[in-house]
Formats: structure tokens, C-alpha cells, sequence
């Protein structure tokens, strides 16, 4: 455990040190606020909730948390410090984890941050706070699994744009995987049964419950294994490629 | 103690380590010769536990390191090849993490950071971020970084490469400093590095080990070992020189006029040599014993396999 927070510090610091967090937490503000009020219509709505900001986080997430995975393994490759690392009394997934639990750290200060979306809600009409506390919640969950996946395609290679785009890619597919653009091409040919278990990945699916405040076992749980089975993979990754 | 047996390391068809055996026990100096390529850096890498062999066994301590890695790992100090370090941090920040997955709290922590960063005299650059420090003070810091827990055991890839040769010196005097009762591998380009610093010499080429011996004995290799190399002001007569007892050989170079004389396996020839310098009055300036050409006798030997 202390090992884990001992290189959890130094990554999240790392993230502080160079421009990247500020870069991404800015970016993120100011998208988030974008996509609310001009193309979710958060003031036309009339309503007193966060339902346009939050159904846009996947999209959002879908650019943005690859970009802050992608150095994670890859920088370590390429600089030659992973031989530093590994060769501390540190094993790997003591250092995937520290590295993980930095970046969603992050993520989570971004969310954070939007705190003046819930003031101005919560400012203009009386909305139910414990929705906008579940979907937040949801929401932050659904950035783990999409930052494991990118920690996983970090770990694959020492380029930090192959990473980007391979990240980028593989949760496309798994934002898609729930929606017509997917589910078209098996509907008429497929069994009903790979039609469900298709739509069962994707994150869209899982996250429109948590977004509307329903935290249900299943998709908590989905996203927990999804964030679990990424980093595991990652970890088999860097075992095998650690020395390439 | 590191006991290596019947180590190899192949990447794919490509056999970087072959069937090396060896060991090192405490008191032991290390250099590690080889041509780049030659599987220097990829034994280190195994001896560290970074690699996994694909046949053989290390054990340190007693302790097989495919078992017991990470508290293996605890007692020894790795100086990787290129000193890589974590860039975004200061030289304080980099060497504080290091203390703290090292295990160090508190008062002691900041002692053995104080201390370390005294010895390698990093005072100047306590604060400025790595990647901005020059070649020789990143080589340092890295040093500084295998140092701060007082392993049982030094391994450093190329610790002198990129300093200027006061610090150099400065390096290697802090090595031998270190190495009372500890095990320092250290490998190195530098053949004269190896007799400055080590008293075991190893020199590995295409994977294989193919001296393992004192730096006197690889020395000792040289037919330049205690021949005895003179100048002369102006041309004489030298035949006599050739004559004496115990000399086997003499050669003239052409470009510098320098007259080196081998002496026949085991013989001192120097007292003949001066007695006759004095006998047929010889116009010598210059006059010295060779220690062995080193370079020599490592080419010899990496390129018998080659």
C-alpha cells in the first residue's frame, strides 16, 4: 500500500509538473460547458438538472482521457527510467496501480471543477442533488474504465501517438458497441442473444442509467471489471514488453 | 555472494548471453569489458532482475532471484545504462522518491539525502529538474540514486560515461571508497577504468565469457607486459640491445624512433638494458616499462570470436 502512494504522488505531481494536467483540465471545462449549453440546450431544456452536461461526457472522455493515458507506460519505455522502476523493490501492478489511482485522480479534480454547473442548477430551479452526486459518481467511474484502456494501449507501445490512437480507437468501440450504428449492422442476421451481449459492452448503455442517477449494481459493476480487466492486461503487457 | 550459472539470454534468434558462469563474492570489483553488443548491459539487466533469463539461474544471497526478486532487489543499487531518470522532477524530488520506495521515513530520509547528495556533490543542482542538468550531472545523479540505500551490492552500467575526467576520477575514487566488504560489478569501455578501479576483470564478447581474472593477469596477456621502451637523442648503434640476456625481440617504430625490447616469459630485463646503456654510452632520453598494452590484448581476445 505505501508503495502504491508513494508512486501515485510522484505521478500525479508529474502531471502538475508539466503542462498536461492543466492543459486537460482546461480543455475539459471549457467542452464540457460547450457541449451543455450550446448543442445539449441546458437553459431550453427548462429543466433543473445536469442531464445535458453529463450526456456528453462519454464523447468527451472519448478524446480526452486517452490523451492523459498515453504517457503513462510509453514515456516510461521510451526514457528507459521503466528499467529504474522496475528494478525498485516495486512490482508492477503496485506501480500500474499508483500510476492509475494519479491519472483518475485527475480526472476526478476536472469533474470537480464543474462545480459552478451545479451552483448555477441548483441556482436557478431545485434539483435533486443526490441525482447530479450519483452521475458524477457514474461518470468519474466510466473515465477509469476508459483511462484503463488507455493505460493498456500506453503499455502496448512506446509511442505516445500510436497509444493515443489505438485508445482512441478500442473505446470507440466500446462507447459504439450499445448504439444503432453497431447494433444495425447485426440486427436480421444475428441471434438476439449476440445482439444483447454486443449491446451489454458498450459504455453508452451503462452510463445513460448512472446519468440519470440510477447507480445500479450491474452497471457499477460492469464498469468496475471493464477498469479491472484493462489494467490487468496492461500489466501482462508491460511484463512481457518491459525490456523492448 | 551472486552465484551465475549456465546463464543465457536469447530475443528471439538472437543470442544476447551464452551459457555464462561465474561468481562474485563481497570485497569483489567487477569490471565488465566487452564491444558494445557484446551482452554487457543484458547481463546486468538479468543480474538485477529487470530480465528474465531463458535458461540458467542467478542467486544472490542464497536466494534464487526468479523467487525472491523484490528482496533482492532491496539490497542492491542499480545504476542503469544511460542513467535514466524520471526528467519533470528536481534532483531533490528524484532522489526523495527513491528514498521512499527505498523505505526511508522522516528524519532518516532526509539524513540519507543530505548525505548522498554530499558525496556526489550535487549541492548545486539540488533543486533544478533533471532534464535540464548536463550529461555528467544526470550520470551523477543517477549515481546518487544507486547509493542512497548502502546496498550490499553496486551494479553501474557505464558510470563513468559522459564526465569529464576530474569527475572521472572523482567516480571512481567513490568506488573504491565504497566497495570495502560490498559487490560492485561495474562495466565500462574504459580498459584503463578497469586497473584504476577493479580487482577482477571480466570481458565478455558474442555472449560468451572469455577472461575472468585479475586486471594484472590480463595485463600480464600483453606481450608489451614489462618490455622496457627507450628513446634515443640521435642514431647509435642498438644491435648490442638485441644481445642481452632475457630479451626475446626488439622492434623499431619508425614514426616515433621508439626501440622496445620483450623480455623472454618471466624475465626482468630492465638492470641488463641500463647496464648496457651505460657500457656503450647510448644517448638515451627516454626510458620506460610498459605495463601491458591492454587495448591489445582486448582486441586479441573479442576478435577471436568475432
Amino acid at each position: 500500500m505505501a508503495h502504491i502512494f508513494i508512486l501515485f504522488k510522484r505521478e500525479f505531481a508529474g502531471y502538475f509538473a508539466s503542462p498536461v494536467a492543466y492543459v486537460f483540465i482546461g480543455i475539459f471545462l471549457v467542452l464540457s460547458s460547450v457541449f451543455a449549453f450550446f448543442i445539449g440546450g441546458f437553459y431550453e431544456r427548462g429543466q433543473a438538472d445536469l442531464l445535458a452536461f453529463f450526456n456528453f461526457h462519454p464523447w468527451l472522455y472519448l478524446f480526452l482521457v486517452p490523451a492523459i493515458a498515453m504517457r503513462s507506460w510509453a514515456e516510461e519505455r521510451k526514457s528507459g527510467s521503466i528499467e529504474l522502476l522496475m528494478t525498485l523493490p516495486v512490482s508492477t501492478w503496485q506501480a500500474m496501480l499508483g500510476k492509475f489511482f494519479a491519472a483518475w485522480s485527475v480526472l476526478g479534480l476536472a469533474l470537480m471543477l464543474t462545480f459552478p454547473l451545479w451552483l448555477t442548477v441548483n441556482y436557478l430551479g431545485q434539483p435533486d442533488n443526490g441525482i447530479i452526486v450519483a452521475a458524477y459518481l457514474g461518470s468519474w467511474l466510466m473515465a477509469g474504465a476508459f483511462l484503463a484502456i488507455g493505460m493498456c494501449m500506453s503499455a502496448l507501445s512506446k509511442n505516445q501517438i500510436i497509444a493515443f490512437i489505438l485508445a482512441i480507437v478500442v473505446c470507440f468501440v466500446f462507447v459504439v458497441s450499445g448504439s444503432s450504428i453497431v447494433l444495425d449492422a447485426f440486427k436480421g442476421w444475428a441471434p438476439t442473444l449476440l445482439l444483447d451481449t454486443v449491446a451489454s459492452f458498450s459504455f453508452l448503455t451503462h452510463f445513460e442509467a448512472m446519468a440519470k442517477g440510477v447507480i445500479a449494481l450491474n452497471d457499477v459493476g460492469y464498469f468496475l471489471i471493464v477498469t479491472a480487466a484493462w489494467l490487468y492486461a496492461g500489466l501482462l503487457i508491460i511484463e512481457q514488453k518491459k525490456a523492448d | 555472494m551472486i552465484s551465475v550459472k549456465n546463464l543465457s539470454k536469447t530475443f528471439g534468434d538472437f543470442s544476447a548471453v551464452e551459457d555464462l558462469n561465474f561468481d562474485v563474492k563481497p570485497g569483489d570489483i567487477v569490471g565488465f569489458l566487452g564491444p558494445n553488443g557484446a551482452g554487457k548491459s543484458t547481463t546486468m539487466k538479468m543480474l538485477t532482475g529487470f530480465l528474465q533469463p531463458s535458461q540458467g539461474d542467478i542467486t544472490v544471497f542464497d536466494m534464487p532471484i526468479s523467487q525472491h526478486a523484490k528482496s533482492i532487489q532491496e539490497r542492491i543499487g542499480y545504476l542503469p545504462e544511460g542513467a535514466p531518470a524520471y526528467g519533470d522532477m528536481t534532483t531533490y524530488q528524484f532522489l526523495k522518491f527513491i528514498a521512499e520506495v527505498r523505505g526511508f521515513r522522516g528524519n532518516e530520509k532526509e539524513q540519507r539525502i543530505r548525505d548522498v547528495i554530499q558525496k556526489i556533490e550535487l549541492q548545486e543542482v539540488v533543486n533544478r529538474p533533471i532534464e535540464n542538468l548536463s550529461k555528467g550531472f544526470k550520470r551523477r545523479v543517477g549515481l546518487a540514486q544507486a547509493l542512497i540505500h548502502d546496498p550490499d551490492i553496486l551494479i553501474l552500467d557505464e558510470p563513468t560515461d559522459g564526465l569529464d575526467p576530474n569527475q572521472k576520477h572523482q567516480v571512481r575514487e567513490l568506488i573504491t571508497q565504497l566497495a570495502k566488504d560490498k559487490i560492485v560489478i561495474i562495466s565500462t569501455h574504459i580498459l584503463e577504468e578497469v586497473t584504476a578501479v577493479c580487482n577482477r576483470v571480466m570481458i565478455i564478447a558474442k555472449g560468451k565469457l572469455l577472461f575472468d581474472d585479475t586486471p594484472l593477469s590480463l595485463q600480464q596477456r600483453s606481450r608489451y607486459y614489462q618490455a622496457v621502451t627507450i628513446h634515443l637523442s640521435y642514431l647509435a648503434d642498438i644491435s648490442g640491445l638485441a644481445e642481452l640476456d632475457g630479451v626475446a625481440e626488439m622492434e623499431v617504430e619508425q614514426k616515433t624512433g621508439h626501440v622496445t625490447l620483450f623480455p623472454e616469459p618471466g624475465q626482468h630485463i630492465l638492470h641488463e638494458i641500463t647496464a648496457h646503456v651505460q657500457r656503450a654510452k647510448l644517448p638515451v632520453d627516454t626510458l620506460f616499462i610498459e605495463q601491458g598494452r591492454l587495448d591489445q590484448v582486448f582486441r586479441d581476445l573479442t576478435t577471436e570470436v568475432a
